[in-house]
């Protein structure tokens, strides 16, 4: 995670700015002191990146309320690949789309890089999502009309302007051509979804998860709709991205074989941490 | 930047789409050719009702007339003689208008004008609707051996206009022809003369020997409806023609008012193609008139007169001339009205046909938005993963609103700039387009027998089309509000699962 492009304005920088309504300050160091996200190898003082605390919520169906995360208490390490397993329904899923700001929880807090962002204003829940956050899901969720390279430019298209994207459209195009060699799709770029496979889906959507040089990569069962192979493919690129570009990775998987390829694993039952089920 | 590579890409993909494309661009031709006809229409109407009432008509009262128009028309120039361009004065009357044919005396309801032919011109567009070219050059009342328009003069080369062969005859040849085919007049021997024991020669009646063949009575000119109808195959048979007599009947002047009778030859017809002054209008010479109705003051030879008519320089103010007169004229003596006042009710009722038409057809540009409010509505519902996949990757929801907006937007600007040339090329073909579908139907479109125009008439005016264009636009973009709002507070988690 060294090169980084203009764009990534360090998350404490934007957080501190006045004018947007913080739920709380008092848990963030001085400004200063406070450890800056331009940083490659954990640093003690930083603490966890990603971090849940006493995490409920629940859906409403009509008057009945279905309480699905029943106090959850999680923190993702810098640098971790880290696997979130359990059976359909106990609420993985929900965890993740609370960590990754998709959603948020009726009780609790979650903290980025001691930052609490669960009540962040939805501008700032954006941002974490355009440029902090990379997400892939179990139906990769390519947007159809679009060509393989244009799917993995779509985060920067969304973080600049017009006049911006196109300034600096050649860079863009040379990252984005980049990522897909990494997963091995260079020569799939002219190419609608409907032209791929499954895996080769999926890689596109972890290449356009990577596109804006995201802190964490928050995978929901990434290879839940695919074959053992084409889904051990996928784990083997997710492993190496955590290896070589040390890439935290949150992972949602109901598979303990997929699970156990990941340096942590944590078990959610009925909605908990299940005790002793944290490897 | 999503957003314009999204709209574009869902223009492009979204062939549903172009059915409401189709529906704001019918909508914006239709309106565009109904309110260039419409337009067109009014302003000929305008024109024709103009070309005849002059901008001001200054009128008296009575019946009788006002003395010394030359001192009125000095008065009038001393209050606004800047703004005026030429005034003639002119005699009114309700009158009657009879003719023989084969046998039959034909009566008709008139209003006869007593024109003064050197300043008439200077105050109306009369002249060019006059059927012989010489007194379209310069009106006098004298009849003309021949050369009447055989083709409507006012005709642009459409190919529905049929030739009046009557006309060909028309003019001295046809006077000397009816003289010579008249009743042989009724000669007395000067013995049987003789033997009339009441003869006096001193006392006896010697006619003027008024020869039909080679004199004419003095001049009038007819509106054209007076005599015309219509033959089997569609074209303009005539009663009457130039070189016939007609007899005059209208009021004296003075008390009491009796009813006189004048003899006319008629000199030339009037066609305004405005049915009512068609029908309605004889026009004779003013000094004649005025001799004939003694309103020649006996004493002074001063002549009265009953209306002035004023023309103004163009873009002046009507109704401010108008007023500025009203004020100095004592109303009990003086009408004072602009044409427009005077046409008021005729104007008013086209004005009102257009609103209403405008309005109607508006309708079918807003159920075109209605049409996009639907399909918009099934797109978002269709793209709504999509938006929940945008949503997570860090779009707004302004910006995935945007999407929609731009889309209803593209779709609105391309349907009113398709139905913009649709629309003006059909103004521009809009006689051939009729003529093509009258032969293809085998009735008549645009019957200019019935409408007394041969080209159906247009104006295109450049802020109507743009106010259409910009209403097609807006409509687009309110009906793609509620569905590009919708879109945008979709909850991301929600439409990731949305099925």
């Amino acid at each position: 995670m060294s090169d980084l492009s203009p764009l990534d304005t360090p998350l404490s920088d934007w957080m501190n700015q006045s004018d947007l309504p913080l739920a709380s300050t008092e848990s963030r160091p001085a400004r200063g002191v406070s450890p800056r996200l331009r940083i490659d190898l954990p640093d003690p003082t930083v603490g966890p990146l990603l971090k849940a605390q006493a995490v409920y919520k629940s859906y409403r169906k009509s008057s009945l309320e279905i309480p699905v995360l029943k106090g959850i208490d999680l923190e993702v390490r810098l640098g971790e690949f880290m696997a979130i397993v359990g059976q359909s329904g106990c609420g993985k899923s929900t965890l993740l789309h609370l960590l990754g700001t998709l959603d948020a929880p009726d009780q609790g807090e979650i903290h980025f890089e001691s930052n609490r962002i669960d009540n962040l204003p939805n501008a700032g829940r954006e941002l974490l999502r355009n440029k902090y956050f990379g997400m892939i899901f179990q139906f990769y969720h390519l947007l159809p009309e679009l060509t393989t390279l244009e799917n993995v430019l779509v985060p920067m298209m969304i973080a600049e302007d017009g006049i911006g994207y196109w300034r600096r459209r050649s860079q863009h195009r040379r990252r984005a051509i980049e990522l897909l060699d990494l997963v091995g799709l260079a020569h799939r770029q002219k190419h609608k979804p409907r032209e791929l496979s499954g895996g080769e889906m999926q890689r596109t959507a972890i290449a356009r998860a990577l596109m804006a040089q995201p802190r964490v990569l928050l995978a929901d069962e990434p290879t839940g709709n695919l074959d053992k192979a084409t889904g051990e493919e996928i784990i083997a690129i997710l492993r190496r991205l955590n290896k070589e570009q040390k890439l935290t990775i949150v992972m949602v998987t109901h598979d303990a074989q997929i699970a156990a390829q990941a340096d942590r694993t944590v078990a959610l039952v009925e909605g908990r941490v299940q005790d002793g089920a944290v490897r | 930047m999503y957003k314009y590579l999204l709209g574009w890409r869902y223009l492009r993909t979204r062939y549903i789409a172009l059915a409401s494309i189709i529906s704001v661009m019918l909508g914006v031709a239709t309106m565009i050719v109904v309110n260039a006809v419409m337009t067109g229409f009014t302003r000929e109407m305008q024109d024709r009702i103009h070309g005849i009432l002059s901008d001001i008509v200054f009128e008296a009262r009575s019946l009788d007339g006002r003395p010394n128009a030359k001192a009125r028309m000095a008065e009038i120039n001393e209050i606004a003689g800047e703004y005026i361009v030429g005034m003639t004065p002119t005699v009114h009357l309700p009158a009657m208008l009879g003719f023989t044919v084969n046998g039959q005396y034909i009566p008709k309801q008139v209003n006869l004008i007593g024109i003064d032919e050197k300043t008439y011109a200077s105050v109306s567009n009369f002249g060019k609707y006059l059927q012989h070219p010489e007194n379209r050059e310069k009106l006098n009342f004298k009849l003309k051996e021949s050369g009447y328009d055989v083709i409507d003069s006012q005709a642009s080369g459409s190919s529905q206009v049929k030739p009046r062969l009557q006309m060909k005859n028309a003019g001295w040849k046809w006077r000397r022809h009816n003289a010579r085919n008249a009743w042989p007049k009724l000669v007395v021997p000067e013995d049987q003369l003789k033997a009339n024991p009441f003869y006096n020669p001193e006392t006896a009646e010697v006619g003027s020997d008024f020869d039909p063949a080679t004199e004419q009575h003095p001049g009038c000119v007819a509106g054209i409806g007076l005599f015309d109808y219509l033959g089997e195959d569609g074209s303009k048979l005539f009663l009457t023609l130039p070189g016939d007599d007609v007899d005059l009947t209208y009021p004296s002047s003075g008390r009491p008012v009796r009813m006189l009778s004048a003899k006319f030859t008629v000199t030339d017809f009037y066609e305004s193609k405005m049915r009512e002054y068609d029908t309605g209008f004889v026009f004779v010479p003013l000094r004649t008139l005025q001799e004939l109705r003694g309103m020649i003051d006996p004493t002074t030879g001063e002549a009265y007169f009953n209306t002035i008519r004023i023309r103004l320089k163009p873009e002046v103010d009507l109704e401010m001339v108008r007023d500025k007169l009203r004020a100095a004229f004592p109303p009990h003596l003086y009408v004072i009205n602009t044409w427009r006042d005077k046409q008021g009710a005729l104007l008013a009722a086209v004005q009102m046909e257009t609103a209403v038409l405008n309005v109607l057809l508006f309708l079918i540009i807003a159920v075109a938005g209605f049409g996009i409010l639907a399909i918009f509505f099934m797109i978002v519902v269709e793209k709504t993963r999509d938006i929940g996949v945008l949503k997570s990757l860090g779009a707004s929801s302004r910006g995935v609103m945007a999407i929609f907006l731009g889309y209803g937007l593209s779709l609105g600007l391309m349907g009113a700039g398709v139905g913009v040339i649709i629309g003006l090329l059909f103004v521009r073909y809009i006689d051939q387009l009729a003529d093509g579908l009258g032969r293809l139907t085998g009735q008549p479109v645009f019957d200019p027998s019935i409408y007394f125009f041969h080209s159906i008439p247009t104006v295109v005016e450049a802020v109507t089309v743009v106010s259409i264009v910009l209403g097609a636009i807006l409509i687009a973009i309110l009906a793609s509000i509620l569905p590009a709002r919708r879109a945008a507070r979709l909850h991301p988690v929600e439409a990731l699962r949305y099925e």
